[in-house]
């Protein structure tokens, strides 16, 4: 059994002795004793450090990572690359262990490192005002629109089918609570029907919720969207991921209120889902409602210059039940991977980035669709992901060829989208060069072949 | 042991502050740069083609220019402006700050955990679901409560779901019900959360011993309401005595008891909410199971329930089938009745990793011992500063054996000293130490809410108090010392009324 306690026998006595107790047991005098367990644990006994290293070691290589196949699987986490002094800066204790920087004198670090993730999240969505992160990307989405209840109090929430169908499950749990109805428009052709919305808008509908590029990977027309829903004085949200925003007009320049989003894609690991972080950002009007931490600049006594935790009033630690979100421990070492991330890119790098995987996902597009039974499922301009159909293969068979070839085939539409049972999509990040993405069209075209000799016939294409 | 009492910068190190400060937007120059791009190999078509111009971004985000030396020394230079667990002793009450195990960080990093997608096909990630389902298995045991949902990210979410599933009970059952009640001791997080989730928030006195008002419960708890959300030991560091009374209560007007898990340190192995009632708990993996707090997260608030309240729990879940050798574990999300998801994917996992090794490493007797050993510190911490020098300046509050944390008041130490709690923790900078939570709990005048957890060791508890009665001797001769603490930290005292008025959020660029 492993220890991280250092009290001898020695200790025990001295400090019972101190206490003026008889015995350890005598501390838990308060605990009935029909509450008492009265007998150990079940769990398995305790392990040395190697041990419960081998131990994890062997579960994990029960795993097929990024680090074991060709990976074209996105949906909302993404296989970046993570340089290598991420991993350094995170893995200082000084930035590992601290707790929230409640006593800024000697927080000064974090609360800089706050103060500049904000300033990167502002520049990217073009908003004014962030925060300091929220959880992750999802429940980003719900916060925002309990921000939009707050705000107008109104009944109805609109959310495009093109947003991550997580975000709008997420959205829906919340909004239960807070005494929302959340309803859907629909797509055509791989976008949000505007029609659609401009036919569900009325002054009842307290927010619109899209997401840029939307779960297809197609680019929305954010400003048409934004337009219409300010007919009626919605509060616009719109969920983005950070990367496509190196090249996309960013939404606060479209008149979108909120920007939230998953920061997975800025230095963050996939780590099976989490944690990651989520931002959060607004224009001014809203900086009263934000949830979470916010950090800003100040002077101390003698004039220098630090930083500080504010706008606290909104908060759950001052406000209680009249404050404007209950987070607490949100996601701060994240987003300091997320900054790093950022700084890493520049202001060059970033838009590099975003034309290379322009062009490699275009590539990839092509020459997917150019095979024998594929089909672009939308004609939209995408930056990092598309979608396509097999029409009439088994998606999951030809998926499940393509993985036995070292190859994870993306993710099947039909996991949430029934009318894309045929559906297929594909991320391409910097990591996939041209030649996986030549291998995968070679296997995929090899995979619909042998699923239409294997389909029994009357079946198939 | 006698640190600065007036500030002791230099003239010469003025230009070095100055510099220290500098953001890394100051710091950016046009031309630098860290990143260079992988090589394009494919054809290199006009943009135009690709993305409409009415679409695309028509200057490039503002990001710093920097090389990849000058990015590092930066955010080094930054993490020095920093207090943190592995430098010193860290009090800081209701936050659990235990030393967090270096095993954790390695196999956090395995590839297998790191690299590993959340959307991976379950056959190909059993390694990772076999770890949750273990570790769920484990929290059951440990809330003496069935199911178990680790999908939410951090305490608060916890409660979020918690109060969501009382919200989905109580309607299956045809009722609405609009109250849920919180003694006055509890975490800002409670009532913040009944409000997002829809109720009405009604206060619940604490008696004299510094427990439940069971009389005042009594008066409250009617139809009306939905639940009580309860942390025991209490903010106030207490056990309540009462918790079967106060069960029997709440489950009398057929509301669902709650259960605040961000003090479970004190009582693991030695009791379990389930056997005192509860049907709800959430765990702070980042508290009581070692998880970094990262300097404001990411943490982890896992779920334990009760039979009636397991058919809401969020989807997915996970669910073993003997049947299947190649998947025995996998993610069910046909939940007819769940609440449905509070985020994407399954959860926090890497966090999840780590408090599975800290589970493993210990094992039951390791996880009792560490409670045994936080409430003997906390205990004997308790005695030392209960002696005299100190007692007559920072009485407890409820004179009484603690669990893993104790309230001192220093209502006598701003009478007769004329410093204030805050101004004590100021000073406390100067001698390397974290102070404690302050002023909360929030019905204790001039609250130190002290958590010194079971990772230290008896001379560091010895240390402490010898500083606290040194901070009290030095504010007998001259309270301005306090006062204007503290002189050895990178800034002193911060404006924070003019960052509120004249918010300066971001780097002007």
């Amino acid at each position: 059994m492993s220890t991280y306690t250092s009290a001898t026998d020695a200790d025990r006595r001295a400090m019972l002795d101190a206490i003026g107790a008889e015995s350890i047991e005598e501390l838990f005098a308060d605990i009935p004793a029909a509450l008492r367990l009265g007998r150990p644990l079940t769990l398995p006994a305790g392990m040395a450090e190697q041990e419960v290293y081998e131990h994890l070691k062997e579960l994990a290589a029960r795993n097929v990572s990024c680090e074991d196949e060709i990976s074209f699987l996105g949906a909302g986490m993404y296989d970046h690359y993570v340089p290598s002094l991420v991993d350094t800066l995170l893995s200082r204790s000084e930035f590992l262990t601290p707790y929230t920087p409640y006593q800024p004198e000697i927080s000064q670090g974090g609360l800089q490192v706050m103060f500049e993730y904000q300033t990167a999240i502002s520049e990217l969505t073009g908003l004014p005002v962030s925060n300091a992160s929220v959880y992750e990307g999802p429940s980003a989405v719900g916060a925002a629109g309990y921000l939009a209840k707050l705000a107008n109090g109104r009944p109805r929430v609109l959310a495009s089918r093109g947003v991550h169908p997580h975000s709008r499950e997420t959205l829906a749990t919340l909004a239960r609570g807070y005494g929302q109805t959340v309803e859907e428009v629909g797509l055509r052709e791989g976008a949000t029907d505007l029609d659609a919305l401009v036919a569900a808008l009325s002054d009842d509908v307290s927010a619109v919720v899209l997401q840029q590029p939307n779960f297809l990977g197609a680019v929305e027309d954010v400003a048409a969207l934004t337009e219409a829903a300010k007919q009626v004085g919605a509060v616009v949200i719109c969920a983005c991921d950070p990367i496509p925003l190196s090249v996309l007009e960013p939404p606060g320049a479209q008149g979108v209120d909120i920007c939230v989003g998953e920061g997975q894609t800025l230095g963050n690991r996939l780590d099976f889902g989490g944690p990651s972080f989520g931002f959060f950002a607004a224009s001014q009007e809203h900086l009263r409602r934000m949830p979470g931490r916010i950090a800003g600049e100040t002077v101390d006594v003698d004039g220098k210059r630090g930083f500080v935790l504010t706008l606290q009033t909104r908060e759950q630690h001052i406000r209680r039940e009249k404050a404007t979100s209950n987070i607490c421990t949100a996601q701060a070492l994240n987003a300091l991977a997320g900054v790093v991330y950022l700084g890493w890119l520049g202001r060059q790098g970033l838009v590099e980035l975003g034309e290379l995987l322009l062009r490699r996902t275009a590539y990839a597009r092509e020459t997917l669709c150019a095979l024998d039974g594929v089909e672009p499922l939308h004609s939209q301009p995408v930056v990092r992901e598309f979608a396509l159909r097999l029409p009439g293969a088994d998606v999951e068979a030809v998926v499940e060829r393509l993985a036995a070839e070292g190859i994870n085939a993306g993710y099947r539409l039909g996991r949430s989208y029934p009318e894309y049972a045929d559906g297929l999509l594909i991320a391409i990040t910097e990591r996939r060069t041209r030649a996986q993405i030549d291998r995968f069209a070679e296997a995929l075209a090899g995979a619909l072949a042998a699923e239409r000799g294997a389909a029994p016939a009357g079946v198939g294409a | 042991m006698t640190p600065p009492t007036a500030p002791t910068t230099p003239a010469s190190s003025a230009i070095a502050a100055a510099d220290d400060t500098l953001t890394i937007y100051e710091r950016s120059q046009p031309g630098r740069r860290a990143f260079v791009a992988p090589a394009l190999d494919v054809p290199q078509r006009p943009l135009d083609e690709l993305l409409p111009a009415r679409f695309r971004r028509s200057t490039p985000a503002r990001l710093p220019e920097i090389s990849e030396p000058e990015l590092i020394r930066h955010y080094h230079r930054l993490s020095k402006r920093n207090f943190d667990l592995d430098t010193g002793f860290y009090p800081l009450g209701s936050c659990t700050m235990k030393h967090n195990p270096k095993l954790h960080e390695r196999v956090a990093a395995l590839p297998g955990n790191a690299r590993l997608h959340p959307l991976q096909d379950e056959r190909r990630a059993q390694g990772a679901l076999e770890l949750m389902w273990n570790l769920q298995e484990a929290l059951g045991e440990i809330a003496g409560l069935p199911h178990v949902s680790l999908q939410p990210s951090a305490g608060s979410h916890g409660e979020l779901a918690g109060v969501l599933l009382t919200r989905a009970y109580h309607e299956d059952r045809g009722e609405q019900r609009t109250k849920v009640l919180t003694p006055d001791t509890a975490h800002g997080t409670n009532p913040a959360t009944v409000t997002m989730a829809g109720y009405e928030v009604v206060k619940v006195g604490t008696n004299g011993d510094g427990g439940v008002d069971v009389e005042d419960l009594r008066a409250k708890a009617d139809e009306q309401v939905a639940c009580l959300m309860l942390t025991n030991p209490s903010t106030l560091g207490l056990f309540d005595p009462n918790i079967a009374e106060i069960a029997e209560i709440v489950h009398g007007v057929g509301a669902t008891l709650y259960y605040d898990g961000a003090n479970l340190n004190a009582i693991m192995g030695i009791t379990r909410p389930g056997d005192m009632g509860f049907d709800i708990v959430h765990f702070n993996l980042h508290k009581s199971f070692t998880q970094p707090h990262g300097g404001g997260g990411p943490g982890a608030g896992p779920i334990a329930v009760s039979e009636r309240i397991e058919p809401y729990l969020p989807r997915p879940q996970i669910v073993r089938r003997s049947d299947d050798e190649g998947c025995a574990f996998t993610l069910d999300e046909e939940r007819p009745k769940s609440i449905g998801k509070l985020r994407g994917f399954q959860g926090n996992y890497g966090v999840f990793v780590r408090s599975y090794a800290y589970i493993r490493s210990l094992g039951a007797e390791g996880l009792r011992e560490a409670s045994e050993v936080a409430v003997l510190n906390a205990n004997y911490l308790l005695a030392l500063l209960k002696r005299e020098g100190v007692a007559e300046y920072l009485p407890v509050a409820y004179d009484r054996l603690c669990m893993h944390e104790f309230v001192l008041s220093g209502a006598p130490m701003k009478r007769e000293l004329g410093i204030r709690t805050l101004d004590l923790a100021k000073r406390l900078l100067d001698f390397g130490v974290h102070p404690p939570t302050v002023y909360f709990p929030l019905l204790v005048d001039e609250a130190l809410l002290i958590e010194p957890t079971e990772t230290e060791t008896k001379e560091t508890l010895d240390r402490f108090a010898e500083i606290v009665a040194e901070i009290l001797r030095e504010a007998a001769q001259d309270p301005e010392i306090a006062k204007n603490a503290p002189y050895s930290t990178p800034v002193g005292r911060l404006d924070e009324a003019r960052a509120a008025k004249q918010p300066v959020l971001r780097q002007p660029i």
